[in-house]
């Protein structure tokens, strides 16, 4: 079935954007990531132009984040202190990062700065987190079951500011989380993501938090900044797309809470595992994009009057 | 049409040519609005029409017809990407003042073989001359290369269309061809040309317009994006927000 998306002004297969929708839903509920670094490619190879794909994405990731939040929740595995420290810094960066977006547009640079910053995050965090997690199998394998340490006592104890996160454990400075969700939220605006895939290796491997409580906060953080962001999309650039928007929230909101289902019956290792080869798959087909000679040199893009 | 618009162009051919000029171009399109709903899938407009003449029909010079349908035109900026520090990077760019969004040409022979050069430039016919490109040839070495390229990119999406030979002329008469439109369609005003040529001269041209517009809740969320950017903004977050909880309770009450 055919439908004409007014804003994007093509016409697309209402199923292929519904099963879109569903897989990224999908993960979005395993991982706690958005899937924005997923759906956003994929529109544009479904003939999506890319300005409403990016903003039409980030409205679909509020959808299915809050969709996510409310069955993690209801486990209590959110630290809604830690979310609204995130979300600070997050608001501050999605503001900086909209102003080094335009900069980039003017300059025609938008599309290399993009794919280049998703190979150089998706590669680093992909590979720590792929190593990382292989080396944990590896050791409860062996069942010599050496505690794996969490609390490392590092640099970041080190810093004022102290809060204490109860849901999370912790007792850290408010500095670290800040600068986490600030730097999330500068990614978000320029790349179209809600950063999730940034944001839940930062707070297990950065900040020390519980792999089960990081994918809730991290959902949680996602719906304001990516609002945010939509917003701004909006009433700038009028790129939101609301009947895309609809399409693939139908799909992803079913897919998040299968995926939020299937993400508590698995192992914390595997699960981050499997979401370090997801990156790494992404990381890989963007780099290849990158090196290899493209089969069309020559893009096109309409000067706004 | 009346007498009056024959009388009319009569008066106005150049009175040297007047034997030759005597004809004229009747013509009618299947449909002149087109309307985008929510389930539009392309469409596809019939140009037929008649050459309308007081002498009786000649064979020489032969007869060509052509048709050119062109859409609201637009600024482009067409980058290419080179080779830099092995990634490849958008580089050049030259910006095209004018190319429509859309055009197709449809001639009852090849375009080279019923009009000639001067005319082609006069009345820009050929996809080459309907785009306006001025300030590109400084810029550039090579700024063929990149319209080449729009025209390129514009024909793989089914905007731009070449199809020589798809005019059917009936006794040196009547003609008709169709117009396919792509899916991605543009909205505005767009401009129907059937041009009669003799030996490669342009002996008249009719103009029609076809309006196409976004109908329904296409057109409802259209204009609420562009008036009311920011209550359109809240809506599309309402309803991420509602779907996401439906979603959730459903899930919940279904368990």
């Amino acid at each position: 079935m055919q439908v004409y998306l007014p804003i994007a002004e093509v016409s697309v297969n209402a199923f292929l954007l519904l099963g879109l929708g569903g897989l990224v839903g999908v993960l979005s509920g395993m991982f706690g990531v958005g899937g924005g670094f997923l759906i956003t490619p994929l529109l544009f190879f479904v003939g999506i132009p890319p300005a409403v794909a990016v903003a039409t994405s980030a409205n679909q990731i509020v959808a299915s984040s809050v969709s996510g939040v409310l069955a993690h929740l209801r486990r209590r595995t959110v630290d809604l202190r830690m979310g609204l420290v995130l979300l600070a810094g997050g608001l501050l960066g999605a503001g900086i990062g909209v102003q080094v977006f335009n900069i980039l547009r003017d300059l025609g640079q938008v599309d290399l700065l993009v794919r280049l910053s998703y190979v150089v995050f998706l590669g680093i965090i992909g590979g720590l987190m792929f190593l990382e997690s292989l080396q944990a199998m590896r050791r409860t394998r062996k069942g010599t079951s050496s505690p794996v340490k969490r609390h490392k006592h590092n640099w970041v104890h080190g810093l004022p500011l102290k809060m204490r996160f109860r849901t999370s454990g912790l007792y850290i400075s408010v500095l670290p989380p800040m600068l986490v969700g600030l730097s999330v939220g500068v990614l978000s605006a320029i790349m179209g993501v809600g950063g999730g895939f940034i944001m839940v290796p930062a707070m297990i491997y950065l900040l020390g938090m519980p792999t089960k409580v990081v994918v809730g906060t991290s959902l949680f953080q996602i719906i304001f900044v990516t609002a945010f962001t939509t917003l701004l999309h909006a009433t700038t650039n009028y790129t939101v797309d609301m009947l895309l928007a609809l399409l693939l929230i139908l799909g992803g909101v079913l897919g998040a809470q299968l995926g939020t289902r299937v993400g508590l019956l698995m192992k914390a290792e595997q699960l981050r595992i499997l979401l370090a080869a997801l990156v790494l798959l992404v990381c890989g087909k963007l780099a290849l994009d990158l090196l290899l000679r493209p089969s069309e040199l020559y893009s096109l893009a309409p000067v706004a009057a | 049409m009346s007498w009056r618009t024959l009388v009319l162009a009569l008066c106005f051919a150049v009175p040297a040519a007047a034997q030759e000029d005597d004809e004229e171009v009747v013509a009618g399109l299947s449909q002149s609005r087109i309307s985008i709903s929510a389930n539009f899938d392309g469409s596809e407009i019939l140009v037929f029409g008649a050459v309308k003449r007081e002498s009786p029909i000649r064979s020489q010079p032969p007869l060509g017809v052509i048709v050119a349908v062109v859409g609201p035109s637009g600024a482009v900026t067409v980058r290419r990407k080179d080779r830099l520090a092995g990634i490849w990077v958008n580089q050049n760019s030259v910006e095209v003042d004018a190319a429509p969004s859309f055009y197709a040409v449809a001639t009852s022979a090849p375009l080279e073989d019923i009009l000639n050069d001067t005319e082609d430039l006069r009345n820009r016919i050929s996809i080459r001359r309907a785009i306006r490109t001025v300030g590109a040839a400084g810029l550039v070495e090579d700024p063929t290369n990149f319209t080449d390229a729009l025209i390129r990119i514009r024909k793989g999406a089914g905007l731009y269309q070449m199809n020589p030979g798809t005019v059917e002329i009936t006794e040196s008469t009547l003609f008709n061809t169709s117009i396919s439109l792509p899916a991605n369609l543009t909205e505005g005003e767009y401009l129907a040309r059937i041009f009669l040529t003799r030996g490669g001269r342009v002996v008249t041209e009719h103009r029609t317009e076809i309006y196409v517009r976004k109908v329904g809740l296409e057109r409802l969320l259209y204009n609420l994006a562009h008036e009311q950017p920011l209550i359109y903004g809240l809506l599309s977050l309402a309803l991420a927000a509602i779907a996401g909880w439906g979603a959730s309770a459903a899930f919940r009450w279904l368990r």
